[in-house]
């Protein structure tokens, strides 16, 4: 499995990191190596195997839509690296 | 016997003879860490302050467990001190509630003797991919200690505390267990709330315990489990009582033995000290069968693909707004996410988010993702029809005793490849169970692993503790060579 730089940058564009230039050649090369291993899962034997999703068979899990105490908001902003007003503060986004 | 070398359920029968005082227990924990912490290195932040404080605060507590010592893994939340997941992202991130197994913990009025290291989001091995420090195997300190629960192994086999809570994705309790010659058990998934544990891979990640020896386990075990709102994909499973399976009997206990997990890729020392747990068995009365289950080298590629594809949607959260690392260097918001993230998260991680981000990209999300999901299946299959046959199933829990530090932390496929014997179990959902059965000829522990039904941990536990009550792994002790 051949990855090129280009396309391991968009990859990381992607995921919204910016990788350093001695950071590239690693990961390319890391990348490939364990992209070749994880090959192996083109070559089981799963024709006509459903996808298995969540690991049991729960599903549509509801509660009552009911109103209950939440937390306080100074709690919740305490890990905002800045805040204001009461608000999580971020730079300005439109022009 | 010191005090920081007895099991809980010793200490519980000597409290209970009144040979000794939980404030004596407490004590002895807090001089064990402030003697051994410095060459271990297992924790990330210790709260063994004010003790006799706390110990007041739960002496109206009816239960038995009150003002005994616990540890825990730095990725469970807990309310009031910091859960850092071992990362420079949460560094500071003090969580404004508690997982709901420290709401049990708490109820139970045990008192954490503080945050345990890690790798870095549970991501590794050897818990050398943490941002603070690498703990150190107490039996040989130029070792691993396992990971990712490597701080919560260590501490355990170093008598730091009692035991601990732990997660495993792909093995993250078990192999440190096994490293450091203790028991650690991953429960069937959904059995334990994950609410309040830190995702990684939200199919595969489970919450389990750490232990010196089996009853421990049970004990703790019982602690733990139970369904739980919060957590959709916890099991609404009829409360049991692990203790009850602490029964000294294996006769007729029917086990499997895959003979793919006895390969080359398996160190020769391991396979014997396997062999003779089989022996034991075969002597205590089970029976003791070969057994195909031709899945792990597909399960492992599998893992990688699945748990790194929801690592990079998990860790999606971390962009430097809510909580978490903010970069200072900044014009606008996409700068924030971008500068953060790089520079919050350690190379591995990053490695993982676009491992996963691209095999969930268009063009390879069939060639792997797709593909990974159906091959979850035939791993599911495949543990269904030994199941048949079988009522456990026991195999190495590593290819290998505990390496040297350094040695394989350029080279992540080296390093995943460690992970062939624990991750089946993940991608099938079962429950799995270390149990330390020998050393080997440098003195470095070994140990091997039940894998059990759904939902059947009574049965590995039974089948542990009959292997631990007839063989004695304890009276080896850790020496911290250097």
């Amino acid at each position: 499995m051949q990855v090129s730089r280009e396309e391991l940058l968009h990859i990381a564009n992607l995921a919204d990191l910016k990788l350093k230039d001695e950071e590239i050649d690693t990961y390319l090369t890391h990348l490939e190596e364990i992209l070749n291993y994880a090959n192996i899962v083109n070559s089981a034997p799963i024709e006509g195997l459903e996808e298995t999703i969540g690991m049991n068979d729960n599903e549509n899990v509801f509660r009552k839509d009911e109103v209950v105490p939440s937390y306080k908001r100074e709690e919740l902003l305490q890990n905002a690296p800045e805040e204001q007003s009461g608000m999580f503060k971020i730079p300005k986004v439109m022009n | 016997m010191e005090i920081y070398e007895l099991t809980v359920h010793e200490l519980l029968e000597k409290l209970d003879k009144k040979e000794i005082t939980k404030k004596q227990i407490l004590d002895s924990y807090a001089s064990r860490i402030s003697e051994k912490e410095k060459d271990v290195q297992a924790f990330i932040t210790i709260t063994d302050d004010n003790l006799e404080e706390k110990l007041n605060n739960v002496s109206s507590n009816p239960s038995k467990f009150a003002g005994l010592p616990i540890g825990i893994k730095d990725n469970i939340c807990t309310k009031g001190v910091k859960t850092t997941c071992a990362s420079k992202m949460l560094e500071n991130f003090v969580s404004p509630y508690d997982a709901t197994v420290m709401e049990k913990i708490n109820a139970e009025g045990l008192i954490s003797l503080g945050k345990l290291n890690m790798d870095e989001f549970a991501m590794g091995g050897s818990t050398e991919h943490s941002y603070f420090k690498k703990t150190r195997n107490p039996w040989n300190l130029n070792k691993v200690p396992g990971g990712s629960s490597g701080g919560s192994a260590a501490a355990v086999a170093s008598g730091m505390v009692p035991w601990a809570l732990g997660s495993d994705t792909g093995g993250s309790i078990r192999e440190p267990a096994s490293f450091c010659g203790i028991v650690g058990l991953k429960p069937t998934y959904g059995l334990v709330s994950r609410y309040g544990l830190v995702a990684f891979a939200s199919s595969l990640d489970q919450i389990g315990t750490l232990t010196k020896d089996v009853e421990d386990t049970a004990i703790l075990l019982n602690i733990i489990a139970g369904h739980d709102s919060k957590d959709t994909t916890s099991i609404n499973h009829e409360k049991e009582d692990y203790t009850l399976a602490l029964k000294d009997d294996v006769k007729g206990l029917k086990i499997g033995v895959p003979i793919e997990y006895f390969g080359e890729g398996i160190d020769k020392e391991v396979r014997e000290a396997i062999n003779k747990v089989i022996e034991k068995y075969k002597e205590l009365g089970a029976t003791v069968e070969e057994c195909s289950l031709n899945v792990a080298e597909y399960a492992l590629a599998t893992y990688y693909i699945i748990a790194c594809a929801e690592a990079s949607s998990n860790l999606g959260r971390f962009d430097g707004i809510r909580y978490g690392y903010r970069s200072k260097n900044y014009e606008n918001l996409k700068d924030i996410y971008k500068n953060s993230r790089s520079e919050g998260f350690g190379s591995e991680v990053k490695r993982r988010i676009i491992l996963g981000t691209y095999v969930l990209s268009s063009g390879y999300y069939d060639a792997y993702y797709k593909k990974a999901q159906q091959v979850r299946t035939l791993v599911k299959k495949e543990f269904a029809k030994n199941f048949e046959k079988y009522d456990v199933i026991l195999a190495p829990t590593a290819p290998n005793v505990a390496f040297d530090i350094g040695s394989k932390i350029d080279n992540p496929l080296q390093m995943y490849l460690s992970d062939i014997c624990t991750v089946p179990v993940n991608i099938a959902g079962l429950p799995g169970i270390n149990v330390p059965c020998g050393l080997n000829n440098e003195g470095m522990p070994i140990g091997f692993q039940l894998i059990g039904k759904p939902f059947d941990e009574s049965t590995i536990i039974r089948a542990a503790y009959t292997y631990e009550k007839n063989t004695n792994f304890r009276k080896n002790k850790p020496e911290f060579k250097k």
